[in-house]
């Protein structure tokens, strides 16, 4: 069956055939799930922020959609996968206090969910699966095996997608 | 100059810490006198911690919690964070409550968001009083879920400063009963309001 291997807030890590990769309790975050059929690579990465380049604080490089994205996709490269090949399932992003005020930073999970849509788009990485937004966390857990990923929640039900 | 979490020395810690003490026992107070009952509380823990690191505090990522939270407003503004795991969201429910409570539902949340409200509004109008400074919070908002779910929304924002957050960590309990309840405060002031906190505590 392999190894599950977790990955933390604000990290990333790349694993093969017969490994998992799981994430616990997404909120506002995201999940990027990286799938290489071929060789049967996977990648996931736990973003907190959508770019390095809003902010100043930015030295920690896995924080971010953009820089964490990039080393991710640098390691799968070095495991033999060409971008070409990689399919992408995203998760997370979810708004877990409802608030009405204008308060954009609110809103962040909404603003983390298209920075990552709009950074595949740039990449020519096809999102074949996304599961964002709502107001409630997610666990998920992602086969090399077979790319599925399992979004486990707290009173909206397991599926894997 | 901007000074993040790190940054902080140890007397600064010392200040924030007696803060964190005056703040938990103003929110003791006012939960004896809502509850009518006397209220003891242990000294005030207040950590500081990699973000990644604070869930497990309250027993990991995937860990039943309840968490109500405020944005601050006024002179400092930023997010303040009540948790509660789910043993200690039950047993105050079921002190305030003549009715035992087994599952959390919309009765039970908004008790618990009123709880959330006096305790933070007695923790913040002592951090007010204490630094002279006009602060004020929103009206609440809950959510149960796992604590890495729920704890993402302060580290995100603790995330634009830094990679650490300060929290403190509060046990009541009362005096008939022996239930424990342990409460988590977390102050996440907005990346301009450090520095108004800190000159205003003179450091």
């Amino acid at each position: 069956m392999g190894e599950i291997i977790k990955v933390g807030m604000a990290d990333f890590k790349v694993t093969q055939l017969p490994n998992r990769l799981t994430t616990l309790g997404l909120g506002s975050c995201v999940g990027i799930c990286l799938y290489d059929k071929k060789e049967k690579n996977i990648g996931m990465a736990h973003i907190m922020l959508p770019s390095s380049k809003d902010i100043r604080n930015n030295k920690n490089k896995y924080k971010f959609a953009d820089t964490c994205l990039s080393l991710m996709i640098n390691e799968l490269k070095k495991m033999g996968s060409k971008p070409r090949n990689l399919r992408a399932k995203i998760a997370g992003g979810a708004k877990m206090f409802k608030f009405s005020s204008k308060n954009d930073s609110m809103n962040v999970g909404q603003r983390n969910a298209e920075a990552v849509r709009d950074l595949l788009k740039q990449l020519n990485i096809r999102i074949v699966a996304d599961d964002c937004g709502g107001t409630f966390g997610r666990t998920i857990t992602f086969d090399s095996e077979n790319g599925d990923l399992k979004v486990k929640t707290i009173g909206h039900g397991t599926e894997i997608i | 100059m901007t000074r993040s979490v790190e940054s902080l020395n140890s007397s600064i810690i010392d200040v924030l810490k007696e803060i964190g003490n005056i703040g938990a026992g103003n929110a003791a107070t006012s939960l004896a006198k809502m509850l009518n009952k006397k209220v003891d509380m242990e000294v005030p823990q207040v950590k500081i911690l990699e973000f990644s690191d604070v869930p497990k505090l309250i027993g990991g990522e995937e860990s039943l919690v309840t968490g109500v939270y405020f944005n601050l407003e006024g002179d400092l503004t930023g997010s303040f964070l009540f948790l509660l795991d789910e043993a200690s969201a039950l047993g105050l429910l079921n002190l305030m409550m003549p009715m035992e409570f087994k599952e959390f539902d919309e009765m039970s949340n908004s008790a618990l968001m009123e709880v959330g409200n006096i305790l933070s509004g007695a923790y913040i109008s002592s951090l007010a009083t204490l630094t002279n400074l006009n602060i004020s919070i929103s009206v609440p908002s809950i959510s149960y879920d796992m604590a890495g779910a729920i704890l993402s929304v302060p580290a995100i924002q603790f995330g634009m400063v830094s990679d650490q957050v300060l929290i403190v960590e509060n046990e009541f309990f009362d005096d008939d009963k022996d239930d424990m309840i342990s409460g988590y405060f977390l102050l996440v002031p907005d990346l301009e309001s450090y520095d108004v906190l800190l000159k205003s505590l003179g450091i």
